[in-house]
Parts: C-alpha cells; structure tokens; sequence
C-alpha cells in the first residue's frame, strides 16, 4: 500500500505538532511555569509518528519517558496533554502524572513510563492478556537504547519469544543513554537489533528519521504479529538533537557531531520530499501552521485552568473497583 | 468445618476462583507439572491448562511487570514468587507501577493482580531463603498486605485478594505450609482489613502474624496453668492495619506486647507500637514491648538460627518484663 499525498501531509503535520509541542514546553521551562524536568523528542519525531500511524488506532501503546512524540502522534488531545504536564486537573491525569506518566485508555495508551525499561515487561503483559482474550490487536512498547541494557528487556523478549505474544519491541536509538554513548553501553558496536537474535526474534535496524520508511516496516511487522506470527523489534536509528531533559549543556558531545546531525532533521528533510512528491509549498506551509496554531491555542487553554485541590492530591491511591478497559 | 492443611488451603482459594473465572490467571516459576516449589499450586496445571497457569523462566523482575500489564487489561492475574527474598528482584514493578498506576493514571486503570509469596523462615535455609520482608511492602503506598496464620484465613482471604481491585501482596508461610486447621464448608470470603482476635484475654495483649501467631498461642496455652491470661490478637492485614481491633485489645489489657519474624528495626511492630502510643497512651500500665528477628542476617545452621530468630521463650521473657513493671 502507497501513502496518499494527504496522508503524507497528515503525517507532517503530526512531527510539526510534536515539536512545536516541546519547543513551547521549552519555553514555558524558561519563564518558570512549568515544574519538574522533562524528556523532548526533538529530532525523533519521524520514528514516533511512522511508528504509530503504522498500526491500528485499536492497537496498545506503551512508552517510555520520551513520550510526547509517541502521545501526539496517537491524536490525543493536545490541550489535554499540555494540561497534564502543567499539573492541571483537566489533564489526562488530573496532573497526578505528567510528562513520565501519562496514560488514556480511550486512545489506547496505556502509558508513558518514568523508570527505564519499566514498560517492556508492562507491554509484555498487557499482550499475554490480549492472547488469553483472543483479540486481535498488538502491542507495540518503545524504549531507547539504553533500556536494552536493563535485565527486563532481556527477561521480556526471552518470554515474549516463547509464548509467541503479540508484541513489537521498537528501540529508538538515539545513539546515548542520557550522557553515555552507544558505543560504551551497548556491547557490540552500539546496535540493539542483534541482541533479539539471542531469543530468536526477527529484528531490523532502519533509518528512524524516515518517516515513510518506518511507517512501511512497523505495517509489515504489525501485520505479521496479528497473524501470530510472534514478536520482533524494529531498532530505528535517531537522534536527539536537544539535551536529555529540559537544556543540559551536552558536555558528552561536539558542536559539530550535533550539526552534521542536525541535517538529517526529519522536519528539514521531510518537507522537500513532500515538494518531490507532488504536495505544493501552501499545503505543506498549511500543515506546519495549522499543527502550530493547535498548540499554541491549546497552551493558551491550559494555561487558564485550575490545578486540582487536596481531595485530588490524596484521593484514587485505592480503587473501589474495577476499571474495565 | 472440616481440618485441612494450610498449602491445602491456599490451593482451594486457587482452584476455586480459576473455576469461577476466566481472567484468572496464575504466572510463576514451576508452577506447571511441578506443582510450585511447595506444592501449592499442584494439580491446577493439570486442571486448566498451559493457558490459564503460565510457568515462567526465572525472570522474576519482567514476569511481576507481565503480571502488571496483565491486570491492567482487565485479567486478574496471581503471581507466585518462589520465597519471599526474590522480591526484592519484583520490588520496582510492584512499588513503581502496581501500586502507582492507578492514582497516577488518573484512575484510569486498575492492577487487580495478588502477588503470593512464602516468607519467614522454614529452619536451615539460610540468609537468602528465610526472611519475613513484611516492611518492604507496608510503606509502598497503594498497595494492600496481609499474611494470614491459619487455613481458614488463608483461603478466604486470598479469594478476597483475587477478587480485590487492587494489588495485594499474600504473605504465606513456609512453616506454615504443613500446619492444619479447621476451615467452614463450602465457599467463602474474609475482608482484607480485617485483624482477628483468636484467644480472648485479660491480662496482656499479645499481636502477630503470620508464623509468629501460633507461637503467641502456644505461649498463651503454656502460661494459662500459671495464672496469666493472655489475649492474642492476629493483624492479618498488615496494610492498612485494623486500629479499632487493635486498640480495643490494648484498652482492655493495658499491656501489650508485639511480636514478628521480621527484623526489629523498621518493622510492623514499630509501626504499630507508634499507633498504640499515639492513640492509646492514657490506657496503657507498661511501655510497648516488641519481640521479633535480630537485626541479623538469618544463618544457615539450626543452631545459630535460633539465636537470631524470636523464639517463645522471648515471649515468655516479655511477659515476665512487662508484668515486673510497676
């Protein structure tokens, strides 16, 4: 199946989204309206949405603490995710959550998640219940290269090959685990896709930063899970082109690795493949303008709300019952 | 009623909520033709089905998060852990997301899931295969803990946990795997914050749990001839403990002392010294005493165990102490 040049602008506008997103995270960081750090995709937002628009709206999601791409490229409500991350009540989590733990079953997101490699095993799970409730949905869980070197990354794809569970394991790597480099962390020169050999699980490396490319091999994979086809993880090489979390000043890496990087942006390349294409420079500017619009008027909402009071500090620790999903 | 052993028990609870419903699950190490390493789970495998009891690798740390997610999605999953000490290999999915995930969520999710786990010590099996690790659990907000002593309790109240719809973390013992006890016929639940007062009394108020409960009784029935009557009074539920049981003893006796395996420092009996003291200290006659383990790792050998572990003669020297007390 070829993407339609109107799915292709879609998926401009949602990578546009997500960075105007995080740049006014940034922004509202600086004037000290926003609390607490938080983890920007900025650079990866072509693996998020290829990723994500690549399965079904039914299929579950589970992420990590880099979660704003994988949240805005699900189409969650944009006011709603601003709203949690400034610690409104009228965020997705009341402002319980927050950046790292941001969850909307409506959307099938079953969440972001602050401890790393903390949602491997969760996704693990939550696709063991898919099988036992014979669905045909998948799970498909993200994490970084750095969480390939947690022991539950091993533990779960060993169990995930072994009951065939419906589960795509996609690594984003973006070549460094907060300040450590791939190439001394990842034993093997720094790639993650030949570790799911060791459990017997189809892998691929791909461009991340191409977001036709990743949307094609998540399809192809997501298809060949439904079939019961087993698990296999897609190791998509990014790269962060911001600091870690918030502006930490990247003393682990040069100017110039970071500007020879900074061409391969997926939001300055993608745009001219969109001219190649067919699209015209008015729908590919109207794509970018509508995305910003929708973040700044979301921001400009959330802003105005109220954060919740004691009741909503200390109440919800206990369920009364159960939440069907 | 009829007598039963505790593991029997226990497999009753299992076997019965497997039957009653589908999105029970059982997730663990050997628990398939094996049984589970204390036999609890034997014949369930056989009954249901590779699909309903899924034996693991040894993975405890991802297989408690597989339990997580499970639940998550509307399963009811019960998770063994083999003994007590492996937690600490499941400690960050239990306290980061079990019992997180719900308030943190924004109520937008439930972790109905039990967590099983034999502590405390069986004698001989040493410093990674003995310990009561009670405290871990008891200061993780959002979930529950309870460690029943008798067969009756066991049962209904795992059923209780099962059905709960939040995480639970099911202290069994070892010891008292082979202990027997009289459980009602036919099918019932116990509530999960609920303590029991087994063996009323007038005189000192005796609390515990698990392992040490029948401990406490037996010092009880040793003391009765010499004209001491003592209460017992089992906590059963660790979290959230029962105050208005727990205070009603100490208002009526006046004295009391609180007895676990697990390690003095840190422990439930603190907390629940701290409790008495706050609430109950125009009632009490003699400070709170606490007996439990030694703040030492628990040595292999028979001989050296007993000095480490509380035994009833610490008890009895409690008693004795605390009755000296002007």
């Amino acid at each position: 199946m070829q993407l339609s040049t109107d799915q292709l602008l879609d998926f401009y506008h949602l990578m546009v989204k997500i960075r105007s997103f995080e740049e006014t995270l940034g922004s509202l960081f600086s004037k000290g309206l926003l609390g607490g750090t938080s983890h920007f995709c900025i650079g990866q937002e072509a693996s998020a949405v290829g990723v994500v628009q690549g399965v079904r709206d039914t299929d579950w999601l589970v992420s990590n603490h880099r979660g704003h791409g994988h949240l805005l490229a699900r189409r969650l409500n944009v006011y709603r995710v601003m709203a949690e991350l400034l610690g409104r009540e009228t965020g997705y989590c009341f402002g319980r959550g927050g950046s790292q733990h941001m969850c909307s079953m409506d959307e099938h997101f079953l969440g972001t998640n602050g401890i790393t490699g903390g949602g491997i095993p969760i996704a693990a799970g939550a696709a063991l219940a898919l099988k036992c409730q014979k669905s045909d949905s998948i799970v498909v869980v993200f994490f970084g290269d750095g969480a390939s070197n947690q022991g539950t990354f091993h533990e779960t794809l060993n169990i995930a090959s072994l009951w065939k569970l419906p589960i795509m394991f996609v690594c984003e790597n973006n070549l460094y685990g907060m300040s450590n480099p791939v190439k001394r962390s990842v034993a093997g020169g720094g790639k993650v896709a030949p570790r799911a050999a060791g459990y017997a699980i189809p892998a691929q490396t791909l461009e991340g930063r191409d977001v036709e490319l990743v949307w094609k091999a998540t399809r192809e994979a997501a298809e060949r899970i439904r079939n019961g086809g087993g698990p296999e993880l897609l190791e998509l090489m990014t790269y962060r082109l911001c600091g870690h979390s918030k502006s930490e000043p990247r003393v682990y890496r040069t100017r110039e690795e970071e500007d020879q990087m900074a061409k391969l942006d997926p939001l300055a390349t993608f745009p001219k493949r969109l001219l190649e294409l067919g699209c015209t420079q008015e729908q590919i500017d109207d794509a970018a303008n509508s995305a910003r619009k929708m973040v700044e008027d979301a921001t400009q909402k959330a802003l105005q709300d109220e954060p919740g009071d004691r009741h909503v500090a200390l109440s919800g620790v206990f369920a009364e019952e159960e939440v069907s999903k | 009623m009829r007598e039963v052993f505790y593991s029997k028990a226990v497999n009753e609870a299992l076997d019965e909520e497997l039957s009653r419903d589908s999105s029970v699950i059982m997730i663990g190490e050997d628990i398939g033709c094996y049984g589970g390493a204390f036999g609890v789970s034997k014949g369930l495998w056989e009954k249901y089905g590779a699909e309903r009891i899924w034996e693991t690798p040894i993975s405890e740390g991802s297989i408690t998060g597989i339990a997580v997610g499970a639940a998550m999605m509307g399963m009811k999953p019960v998770l063994e852990i083999m003994f007590m000490d492996f937690v600490a290999l499941a400690l960050d999915q239990m306290m980061n997301s079990a019992g997180k995930l719900h308030y943190m969520y924004g109520e937008q999710v439930t972790v109905p899931m039990v967590l099983r786990t034999p502590g405390g010590a069986k004698g001989g099996y040493g410093p990674s295969h003995s310990q009561m690790l009670s405290n871990l659990f008891v200061g993780i907000p959002g979930l529950k803990v309870v460690a029943p002593s008798t067969p009756k309790q066991v049962k209904g109240l795992l059923k209780s946990a099962i059905r709960d719809p939040n995480p639970v973390v099911f202290i069994e013992n070892k010891r008292l795997y082979p202990q027997k006890g009289e459980i009602p016929e036919g099918e019932y639940l116990l509530p999960l914050d609920k303590a029991e007062v087994l063996s009323e009394g007038t005189d000192i108020t005796l609390i515990s749990y698990s392992s040490m409960t029948p401990v406490c009784l037996a010092v009880k029935n040793a003391l009765q001839p010499h004209g001491i009557n003592l209460e017992v009074v089992d906590l059963v539920s660790l979290q959230p403990l029962d105050t208005d049981t727990i205070f009603a003893s100490v208002r009526k006796t006046g004295r009391v002392i609180i007895v676990e395996e697990a390690c003095l420092t840190g422990g439930v009996a603190g907390e629940v010294s701290a409790l008495i003291a706050e609430h109950c200290l125009d009632s009490l006659e003699a400070p709170v005493i606490r007996v439990g383990a030694a703040d030492a790792p628990i040595p292999s050998s028979l001989d050296l165990e007993k000095f480490v572990l509380p035994q009833a003669d610490d008890i009895v020297q409690a008693v004795k102490r605390i009755r000296e007390w002007a």
